[in-house]
């Protein structure tokens, strides 16, 4: 069992825990993920790692109640236990010979993110950071991005807060503005986003990784349930989200496949997502 | 005497079509007078052919001898001196390619008789000759295991500890039978395990309804009472390094880390949905318990399904499948003679109506506008040359192309080994296609003190061939460390 040390709602479906884990605490690197469990019948999702507090021993996770287990994940309070909690997992982010970055975040993508953008200031890169949400209730981690980057430009889609527009307007501009002033892009969101974000870098010949957040098992290497399609030289290559990634060279993934994958579980995720809600709802009752 | 009956008593099983929507036991296992019958089938041959087909070498003749005089503990007791997991083995070993294929009983023909005991002969006059039948060697031993299990309260004695530390990484049958022989030597064992639960293979692979679950984790129990701590949720190459294990005082490491990652065909449409490795619909169904209706874990209940392969893990995701209310195909490229499949789950297969299609290959899989799978595009094969492993080697049929209908397809061809170990460990030796090289007699790798064995040294192979290196390692670790 692993203690909940401490509980943050970041937003209304938004929630930043501390788990209680010295051992992933000790290893984890920004980009890395854990598998968690919430309790006896509940099935292992895969979060990335936002953060860790060594001498604490705990690891942070921030999540966006999107389901079932999510749903039981947010109901669970401080000083409360779950299941299980492994990791880490996954490659880290690579941030060798890096001067100059800029990491695109969007909606709850931006908790892993963040973590990234940090690793990079601390390192001394320069780091420009573009984060997108659907609306201002959303928005999360501001202050903490804007300690982290050089340059901070927040977007949201029906400009209810900061610039109105997609994270690929400002990239677009400053692309325009001076091809060269990036080494790398990251981008972490949604993969209709992070497709986007790849199709906007390709004229300017900046490299961008991804990274892929595909349904998970075990997240060891075992169940291939991760796998994901990189057309290298014209090749289908099959790779593994959980031992190959989740970080990947986003000109070679194939989005529309991992997208179409993606959707595998919808119609038992959402029934199962109702049927929860509806039994918080009666407790609440 | 002898009982001279040329046929096995056979194994009771449930209904096939009751269990072929049910995920309990089939088998149901031989009654006191049952195993007390096929144990008098033993001859007691001076040479005891079976006991080296044995990978563990269990004392089979002299088990089956308690067995005769009714002394069930006392047989538990002798296969419990080569064997850590009795009643796994009992019901999981292919014992018709091992101990049994060398029984003296199953060699010739006996003449058929009837029920008054008179020669039953053919058109021309001629006896009847009938094959006869090994000595239930598994099926005794399952017996002898379940009636421990369900008659014994002695608690096995811990034994004196010896003041040395292993660890053992994965809670498998490998790692659980290294485990066990070490702990029963006096040495304080960790092993760690990734998942949640302890059993490896046993818990996420071998479905219920052919290896139940609660017997794995008696066996898990067993090795508890013997001081063997088990730490779950502990990935080794992530979230501690074997560098860090010698670190906290291991002395000596065995890896049993197993299978990794499934291998799939590179034929166009395995991105489609509805196409997932066995692994992964295994792992679903049976670590996650997605058939019963309060797990979290979703699976699908596909209508029309074709599993890929024809190794004990295709018969068990196409048996699961079945359960789940699938019609379902087995597609494989040979034909049933060569089959990898234990027997007996290839006729449990058959008799549960799943469909073969032998000498038939997948060449690409057909999806409709949504992304889900439709169809798959087989070609047909016939057999030609022996190749390197001495089967047969299939050749496709040119212009044989045809499709088959279905909503699912299930890749069950085998694994290649986990990297999380090897890209960790510095002068850890691998062969070209990622296997960690270890001794056969004794496991050791090419770091010193760490001993490697099962899966993750051969490749996908069997619970008790990976039982048998652990057993060696164990052996070596105690030689090793107690000089």
């Amino acid at each position: 069992m692993y203690k909940i040390v401490s509980k943050k709602v970041l937003n209304p479906t938004v929630v930043q825990m501390e788990i209680d884990s010295p051992l992933v605490a000790k290893k984890a690197k920004p980009g890395q993920f854990i598998i968690l469990r919430v309790d006896e019948s509940g099935e292992r999702i895969p979060l990335t790692v936002a953060g860790t507090d060594k001498e604490k021993g705990t690891t942070k996770i921030i999540f966006q109640v999107v389901g079932a287990t999510t749903e039981k994940l947010m109901h669970k309070e401080e000083g409360e236990y779950i299941a299980d909690f492994v990791g880490p997992l996954g490659v880290a982010t690579h941030t060798e010979g890096i001067k100059s970055v800029c990491i695109i975040g969007g909606g709850v993508g931006c908790a892993i993110a963040m973590p990234v953008a940090q690793e990079f200031h601390r390192l001394g890169a320069k780091v420009t950071s573009i984060i997108g949400f659907r609306n201002k209730d959303l928005l999360i981690l501001e202050d903490e991005f804007k300690e982290a980057s050089d340059r901070l430009v927040v977007m949201t889609d029906d400009g209810s807060y900061a610039r109105q527009g997609n994270v690929t307007v400002p990239l677009k501009e400053m692309l325009e503005e001076d091809p060269n002033q990036f080494d790398l892009i990251i981008t972490i969101g949604p993969l209709i986003m992070m497709k986007f974000v790849v199709l906007t870098a390709k004229p300017y010949n900046v490299p961008v990784t991804v990274s892929m957040n595909p349904i998970m098992i075990d997240g060891t290497g075992m169940c291939g349930g991760c796998r994901l399609t990189l057309i290298q030289d014209g090749k289908r290559v099959m790779k593994f989200a959980c031992v190959d990634g989740p970080d990947f060279n986003g000109y070679e993934v194939d989005f529309d496949e991992a997208m179409s994958r993606g959707r595998q579980y919808y119609d038992f995720e959402r029934h199962a997502y109702e049927e929860t809600c509806n039994l918080f709802k009666k407790e609440v009752k | 005497m002898a009982n001279m009956t040329p046929k096995k008593h056979e194994m009771p099983t449930q209904d096939p079509k009751v269990r072929a929507a049910n995920f309990l036991e089939v088998a149901t296992g031989y009654t006191l007078d049952m195993a007390v019958a096929e144990a008098e089938r033993c001859l007691h041959c001076p040479t005891q052919p079976c006991v080296s087909g044995c990978p563990v070498h269990i004392n089979i003749p002299d088990f089956i001898s308690k067995v005769k005089e009714k002394d069930f503990e006392g047989a538990y007791k002798i296969i419990s001196m080569s064997s850590s997991l009795p009643a796994v083995c009992g019901r999981v070993c292919p014992q018709e390619s091992q101990c049994e294929s060398l029984c003296v009983r199953g060699k010739g023909a006996v003449p058929q008789k009837d029920e008054n005991g008179q020669l039953v002969k053919d058109a021309n006059g001629k006896p009847v000759m009938i094959k006869s039948e090994a000595v239930g060697i598994g099926r005794l031993e399952r017996f002898v295991a379940d009636y421990h299990n369900a008659y014994n309260t002695e608690k096995p004695a811990k034994p004196q500890p010896n003041g040395h530390k292993v660890a053992v990484i994965g809670s498998g049958p490998s790692g659980l039978t290294c485990a066990g022989d070490l702990a029963k030597l006096g040495f304080k064992v960790t092993v760690f395990e990734a998942l949640h639960v302890a059993g490896g293979v046993l818990v996420y692979g071998i479905p219920e309804f052919r290896l139940p679950k609660s017997i794995v984790q008696k066996e898990v129990d067993n090795l508890k009472a013997l001081d063997v701590d088990i730490e779950t949720n502990v990935v080794i190459g992530k979230t501690l390094t074997i560098d860090e294990l010698f670190e906290d005082g291991y002395e000596a490491i065995y890896i049993g880390s197993g299978a990794g990652l499934p291998k799939f065909m590179n034929i166009p449409g395995e991105g489609l949905k509805g196409v997932l490795s066995a692994n992964e619909f295994l792992t679903r169904i049976n670590l996650m318990k997605a058939y019963k209706d309060h797990s979290d874990t979703p699976v699908n209940h596909s209508k029309k399904v074709a599993v890929i392969g024809g190794g004990n893990v295709a018969m068990d995701a196409a048996r699961s499948a079945k359960r789940l209310g699938g019609d379902v195909t087995i597609v494989y490229r040979r034909t049933k003679a060569e089959l990898p499949a234990r027997a007996e789950e290839v006729e449990h297969a058959i008799e549960e109506g799943i469909k073969f299609a032998f000498l038939t290959n997948p060449t690409k899989i057909n999806g409709d506008e949504n992304g889900n799978v439709k169809s798959i595009t087989c070609i047909k094969m016939e057999l030609g040359e022996p190749d390197a492993s001495g089967r047969r080697r299939p050749v496709e049929v040119e212009g044989s192309e045809f499709d088959i209908d279905v909503d699912e397809v299930i890749m069950a061809l085998g694994t290649s080994p986990n990297p999380l170990i090897k890209s960790t460990t510095s002068g850890l030796d691998t062969q070209r296609w990622g296997g960690i090289i270890a001794d056969e007699e004794t496991g050791k790798t090419s770091r010193d003190h760490v001993y490697a064995g099962g899966d993750a040294v051969t490749g996908a192979a069997t619970v008790i061939l990976a039982m048998g290196a652990g057993k060696k390692a164990a052996a070596a670790i105690a030689k090793e460390l107690l000089k």
